[in-house]
């Protein structure tokens, strides 16, 4: 494994090595890659964070617990809620601000507060050639030329490695609440989620557990606001049947960090899939997914599905808008399957052609984001 | 503004291109008399002028497909054109260029309230988007100032903002999808009505291209509902340091307002004159909004209010109604238009961290003096995004070099201090040669390299973003590859 302890050092590595380079952040998300792992590890650290603009400016291997705590003195966090892998993967290591820039990691606030890559400033990263270039910056609005921030984030590593990246932060709620709706069938869920998305009462998450029927909404904000808005989301959601009950600041948080991290599944058997879809769309699609498991973040958009070990998801899916993301299974089924959606073969020449430039000798994780090199790993 | 010098042997193929246009699009779709082409020589830039060897304006992504397939064919650089309201120059032409218009594709292809999304053909209006949705009560957010004639296609291209943005996000944040077409007419789907794009996030590569790498035709955006209601308070402060102060008091107490907005004394009392708003005569002035119930905006102003007490603020009102709430935003949204009643005058787009605010205008003040023309500054405060109005006379000789000059003095200072040259309008004709202030080569070329993937001929919106020195190399080898 090789590591660098700056910038420089990252960049003359990349510029020496002859051969592919696995580049790797914590080490929490499971991803056997060929070639030498290029650790980011040892770029830690803030260079900058003022609270009173709502900036942070980060080396690439911080890890994501110590910015959390440092955001929290300030009563400040990451409002996009990187998931952690390691429950569900069974994994260990510390998962790091760059690995959640590079694979653009959103929680359940994805659908209010915006996606990882929404909240990305700037970058700075090492191409493949070994140099170094920046995009973007540590200021809100900026549209200085094209938006390689947005390229670079969830990107998975095959453009660049990430060394320092600007995120915007926000206040961290006062408090919080979850509006849990019981008796739902899945149809009736995503109507409910898209009723109280569609209230003016500024929901932050929205998810539904078939396991237990439960459909869970949750708002944020000062004390007061949160109980008027609890108050008026209880009576609005009240017409999809069912008794609702209010679940209060750490039992709330609590539920999130289960659905973020999308523990029902962890220690449980099966190979794990992610799919992006449109809402409404979800309960059609789930049927024909015939899973062990599923749960639902996003209003609906976002199905987590459990399934027996080397399912082929995708052909289980048939045709739909989005897309189906392997994030659990072993090498075989990795191999087979591809970890990405197959995209149109326009968009696959275009990745392609972009890849080839940013990384003309093709030694950045090879075997990861197009579907053919997945096929070749 | 120096742009290429027109390709004669282009210029000697333009009854033939014409002829093909014609064969794929109406008959008055095809605008190539020069009395007519007039029409579309510059955008909101309007120092800069040239009226394009052609301007078509095509109905759907079948005819865009076909008019870009013939101008590869043909070697025809296309300059895309929304509504031609840009500020930077984006849509200038060259007198070789074909003009593509949007103008003719502003339908509403979809409205779903429950996934709330939209999907309009792109040359929609902005405001019209809200329009579509607003009987349900929903909106979209992004709201640029010039949103009553600004399309999507332009927001696209240029990533347009808005003072709402604090909260709600730039187009980049609220667009899903896209159908766009590639200079050599193919056509792409990038995403959809689900949240995020599959593989590398080309969506968000191509918002902010500038049209350089394709013409967007169909976009799907998000749709909010609308709060339940909205309030502003207004604060007059003697010292512009301690309202940048205030700013960031309010932002670190945990209150997110959906705008916060500054002008200083030259803004104030030229709009108050212009507008009869009835602002205070003082040196700095906020209008902070925020959005909710009757109780929550009361409590939140009075959480805002509690802040800007410790500041001693000069004046201090709190919006109760809706009269009171528009007298408010009256010499804020009439600023622009009440400078423009006395002067002449340039909109500058630097982004600035709003730490810096204090020192930026302190220079900002001095620099003006340097060069002898005065400068007002309104913007917004949330986010550092400033906008310098530098006043000239465009009928005294020398004064819009004079101008340009300064303007560009500002610009570097906004880099400098940690911003960047354009906040929401992107770099055009008008800052591409600032680039090398911001950007290093590798940078440059990082960027220049997409363009390549995209539009390997550099046949679209070519002389813009990239300083003309950087891009030579490539529109000279892709014209000597015609």
């Amino acid at each position: 494994m090789k590591t660098a302890r700056d910038e420089d050092e990252l960049a003359e590595t990349v510029a020496a090595a002859c051969g592919p380079l696995a580049i790797c952040g914590g080490a929490t998300r499971g991803v056997d890659l060929p070639g030498e792992v290029l650790s980011t590890g040892g770029l830690r650290g803030v260079a900058l964070y003022e609270p009173g603009a709502l900036t942070l400016v980060v080396a690439a291997g911080t890890p994501v617990a110590e910015i959390e705590t440092l955001l929290a003195a300030q009563n400040q966090q990451l409002a996009f809620e990187p998931m952690d892998h390691r429950p569900l993967l069974g994994t260990t290591g510390e998962p790091t601000i760059g690995g959640v820039v590079a694979a653009n990691l959103s929680g359940p606030r994805r659908i209010q507060a915006g996606a990882c890559r929404d909240f990305l400033l700037g970058v700075r990263y090492v191409d493949g050639g070994g140099t170094v270039i920046k995009n973007g910056g540590r200021v809100m609005k900026n549209v200085t030329g094209y938006d390689l921030v947005k390229l670079m984030a969830g990107s998975w590593g095959t453009l660049g490695v990430l060394t320092q990246v600007s995120l915007k932060v926000l206040p961290r709620p006062e408090t919080q609440a979850t509006l849990r709706l019981s008796g739902c069938d899945m149809k009736q869920a995503v109507r409910a989620m898209s009723a109280a998305l569609g209230s003016p009462f500024e929901v932050t998450a929205a998810a539904f557990d078939p396991g237990v029927g439960e459909v869970l909404v949750r708002i944020e904000g000062f004390a007061d606001s949160v109980s008027y808005r609890g108050g008026r989301l209880g009576e609005l959601l009240g017409a999809f049947g069912g008794a609702a009950a209010l679940v209060q600041a750490a039992e709330s948080a609590a539920i999130w960090q289960r659905i973020r991290d999308v523990a029902p599944f962890a220690h449980q058997p099966g190979d794990v899939w992610r799919l992006s879809v449109r809402p409404s769309d979800a309960p059609a699609i789930a049927q024909r997914l015939n899973a062990e498991a599923l749960l639902l973040d996003w209003g609906g958009g976002l199905i987590w599905a459990r399934v027996p070990e080397g399912t082929d998801l995708r052909a289980r899916a048939g045709q739909f808008d989005g897309h189906a993301t392997l994030v659990r299974a072993d090498a075989a089924t990795r191999a087979r399957l591809g970890m990405f959606h197959p995209q149109s073969p326009l968009l696959e020449k275009i990745s392609a052609g972009l890849r080839a430039r940013f990384d003309p000798r093709g030694i950045f994780n090879t075997g990861l984001m197009s579907s053919l090199q997945t096929q070749d790993a | 503004m120096e742009m290429p010098a027109p390709d004669a042997r282009i210029l000697a193929r333009k009854s033939r291109v014409v002829e093909r246009l014609q064969q794929v699009l109406p008959h008055n779709a095809v605008i190539h008399e020069l009395s007519e082409t007039r029409a579309y020589e510059c955008d909101a830039l309007t120092a800069y002028r040239c009226a394009p060897m052609v301007a078509v304006l095509p109905a759907n992504t079948q005819e865009v497909s076909e008019v870009l397939r013939i101008c590869h064919q043909e070697g025809v650089p296309v300059v895309p054109r929304g509504s031609g309201t840009s500020l930077a120059g984006g849509a200038l032409p060259t007198a070789d260029c074909v003009i593509l218009g949007v103008a003719r594709m502003n339908a509403v292809l979809q409205t779903d309230y429950d996934n709330r999304i939209i999907r309009v053909q792109a040359g929609r209006t902005n405001l019209s988007v809200t329009g579509a949705v607003q009987a349900e009560d929903f909106f979209y957010a992004p709201d640029p100032s010039s949103q009553l004639a600004c399309a999507i296609a332009g927001n696209i291209a240029m990533n347009s903002g808005g003072a709402h943005c604090l909260k709600y996000g730039v187009t980049t944040n609220n667009l899903l999808g896209v159908t766009m077409v590639m200079m050599d007419g193919s056509v792409v789907e990038i995403g959809g009505a689900h949240l995020d794009a599959g593989g590398l996030d080309l969506l968000g590569l191509i918002c902010g291209s500038e049209g350089q790498l394709g013409v967007v035709t169909e976009a799907t955006l998000r749709i909010l509902r609308k709060p339940e209601g909205a309030r502003p308070v207004l604060m007059g402060f003697d010292d512009t340091e301690v309202a940048g102060a205030c700013v960031s008091d309010i932002i670190r107490a945990g209150v997110l307002p959906v705008a916060i907005e500054f002008m200083d004394r030259l803004c104030i009392r030229t709009s108050d004159t212009f507008a009869n708003a009835g602002y205070p005569d003082c040196e700095a002035l906020l209008i902070v909004e925020v959005e909710g119930s009757e109780a929550e905006i009361d409590a939140q102003l009075a959480r805002i209010i509690e802040i800007a007490r410790r500041h001693n603020p000069v004046e201090l009102r709190e919006s109760k109604s809706p009269e009171e709430s528009a007298k408010i935003w009256l010499g804020r949204k009439s600023a622009f238009g009440a400078i423009g009643q006395i002067n002449d005058y340039m909109c500058l787009d630097g982004t600035i961290p709003v730490s810096e605010l204090p020192l930026v205008l302190r220079r900002i003040g001095e620099l003006g003096r340097e060069y002898g023309l005065d400068v007002g500054n309104v913007f917004h405060a949330g986010d550092g995004n400033m906008h310098p109005l530098i006043l000239f006379d465009a009928n005294k000789s020398g004064d819009l070099e004079k101008c340009e000059a300064l303007g560009a003095e500002i610009l570097k200072l906004c880099v400098d201090v940690g911003g960047c040259l354009t906040g929401e309008h992107g770099v055009g004709i008008e800052k591409r040669d600032l680039m090398w202030h911001q950007f290093s080569r590798p940078d440059l070329e990082a960027q220049m390299a997409v363009k390549d993937v995209f539009d390997p001929a550099w046949l679209l919106n070519p002389a813009k973003v990239f300083p003309l020195e950087a891009s030579q190399p490539r529109r000279q080898a892709a014209v000597a590859a015609q």
